[in-house]
């Protein structure tokens, strides 16, 4: 299948001189939800505002649904919607006329109804004719989200979408999500907060000084780069490792009370069957187990230090 | 062509400047009516006509011209200005438009706006002035010309501003002395000659002469090179924005 977004070996130098993307390949696949992760300043928001024309491209290309941005830009900017990482609001204005300027913007007839529709989705309906200035931040954001959905775009970008933003919100805007994705919307959305995508994502890419580094389904990127580790507690303490189990590379803990044995779960074997038949061989007893795995929060920094 | 965005644009403006009624319409509508009926009155006891048009009627043109070029700077600068200062035009950089739909939009609704004053200024001096139009289509062409055109330029200074008082300095320290100087209170060729020469080199002098003409039938200047002159600014405007959309100019980065 063709992808709905194609980034191919795109660069950004800033007029100040800074290169802010280097050769960027990158594809989104349609109906997905993409996490883009990385630090601040990585070019995240670099990469986010070139596909939706906002900041110019200095060499490369991108499609949306098989359009170059640059060339057929009617085309690729009315299927997206931005959710931008600032706050930008119209003061004066309120919820629903700003929903309907952008509607129209995206070159979408009138459709009061739908509009009323997203409104309520993110509980802005009982507000919509007051001036945003007098809105609350989170609330600013609602309308923000509003304003992306207003012309119902395939993909949607949302930067930083939960940077400073109450549980609440948090919640109705995953609600949002779940259901864009169910209708078929692409979402790609930026943090460096790893649960974000750790949650949502079906796919997620890590971006850092400009370079994709690397780009997995979340589940097979935990399973690959995820380590595991199982914790027994003993029954009795011991002074040391035995030797007949050296072969597990087993580390005791100071009070020799705790046993743990690293393992990959991208090996068929991961030998814990076989560990517990040895331990039970030397006569070692145990209290408790417990396995756990690392976070793909764990995962980004290894990724991130490695590349600096 | 996104004719829905032009007709967003465009409504969104006109109800903004109807939110600011008082301000947008009432405020250059009064200060005009002032003018004339002061300065009428004022240099009128000493200067009873100029080339056979009775003083009172003869500044009107003038500051018609003076309200409506600086109403239509101030609009459409305000209404890019504004977006650019809060960031909301964002939405317009990654919106399917080009340039002809923003322009459109932006430059239609401050225009529009321009053209209202004006007519009701017009009204408003028919009270108080015998006025005659003895050609009505041109009056109107000239409006429509100078609104559109200046409420262009007023645009690429919202663009090129990028603090609030270079958006006050053009109309202020600009148009108003060059209106002023441009024979809106005198003929011109009441200076001495040398002066008449330098007048020549205002370009505002060929619009209020132009449109004096349409009123009147006397002008300083022909009307065909009056009117040569707003259409040579109209596109040398809409060949600037155009540029601008093309490179992005003070807009992408
Ligand atoms: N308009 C700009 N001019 C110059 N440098 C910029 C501009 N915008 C961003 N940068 C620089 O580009 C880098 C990437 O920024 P950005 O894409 O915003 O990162 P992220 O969104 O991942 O935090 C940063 O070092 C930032 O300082
Ligand atoms: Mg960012």
């Amino acid at each position: 299948m063709q992808p709905i977004i194609r980034v191919s070996n795109l660069s950004k130098t800033y007029a100040g001189g800074f290169q802010a993307l280097k050769n960027v390949d990158l594809e989104i696949h349609k109906g997905e939800i993409f996490g883009l992760l990385g630090p601040n300043g990585a070019g995240k928001t670099t990469l986010i505002n070139i596909v939706c024309g906002i900041v110019t491209i200095t060499s490369g290309t991108v499609t949306v649904a098989g359009y170059d941005i640059v060339a057929d830009y009617r085309e690729t900017r009315s299927r997206i919607g931005l959710v931008p990482q600032e706050l930008p609001t119209e003061t004066f204005e309120t919820p629903f006329n700003v929903c309907r300027l952008s509607r129209g913007l995206f070159g979408k007839p009138e459709d009061p109804e739908y509009i009323e529709k997203v409104l309520r989705s993110l509980s802005l309906w009982d507000r919509k004719d007051e001036k945003i200035m007098l809105l609350s931040g989170g609330m600013k954001r609602r309308v923000l989200i509003s304003k992306a959905l207003a012309h119902e775009p395939d993909i949607l970008f949302l930067d930083e979408p939960t940077a400073g933003v109450d549980v609440e919100l948090r919640q109705d805007m995953w609600n949002v999500v779940q259901s864009l994705r169910e209708s078929g919307v692409t979402v790609i959305l930026t943090t460096h907060y790893i649960e974000e995508a750790e949650q949502l994502a079906d796919r997620v890419g890590v971006i850092n000084n400009g370079e994709i580094i690397l780009v997995q389904e979340k589940t097979r990127l935990m399973q690959e780069l995820g380590k595991k580790e199982l914790v027994l507690q003993l029954s009795e303490s011991l002074a040391s490792v035995p030797a007949q189990l050296a072969e597990y590379k087993l580390e005791l803990n100071d009070s020799g009370m705790e046993l743990t044995y690293h393992y990959d779960t991208k090996q068929e074997r991961t030998g814990i069957t076989a560990l517990l038949a040895a331990l039970h061989d030397a006569g070692i007893k145990f209290n408790d187990l417990s396995t756990s795995q690392t976070s793909l929060e764990e995962i980004f920094v290894g990724l991130v230090n490695k590349g600096t | 062509m996104n004719f829905y965005a032009i007709k967003a644009i465009y409504r969104t403006e006109m109800a903004r400047m109807m939110r600011t009624i008082v301000q947008s319409i009432v405020a250059p509508v009064l200060s005009t009516t002032l003018y004339f009926v002061i300065f009428g009155a004022a240099i009128g006891s000493q200067i009873k006509e100029i080339d056979g048009v009775a003083y009172g009627a003869f500044i009107v043109p003038g500051l018609i011209m003076l309200a409506i070029m600086t109403e239509s700077i101030s609009n459409s600068s305000f209404a890019i200005y504004f977006p650019k200062f809060t960031g909301t035009i964002f939405e317009l950089l990654s919106a399917p438009v080009s340039f002809v739909e923003v322009v459109l939009g932006y430059v239609g609704a401050a225009a529009s706006k321009s053209i209202v004053i004006g007519l009701i200024i017009l009204g408003t001096a028919s009270f108080f002035i015998d006025l005659e139009i003895a050609h009505p289509v041109i009056m109107l062409l000239f409006l429509v010309l100078i609104s559109v055109s200046f409420s262009l330029f007023g645009f690429i200074l919202g663009i090129w501003a990028d603090g609030w008082e270079k958006l006050t300095i053009v109309p202020v320290l600009v148009i108003m002395p060059l209106t002023f100087l441009g024979g809106t209170f005198y003929s011109i060729s009441m200076l001495p000659p040398a002066w008449q020469t330098v007048s020549l080199f205002n370009p505002v002098v060929y619009l209020i002469s132009g449109f004096r003409w349409a009123f009147y039938e006397n002008a300083d200047v022909a009307i065909g090179l009056s009117l040569g002159m707003v259409l040579g600014f109209l596109f040398l405007c809409l060949f600037a924005v155009h540029w601008i959309f093309k490179t992005g100019y003070k807009l992408r980065s």
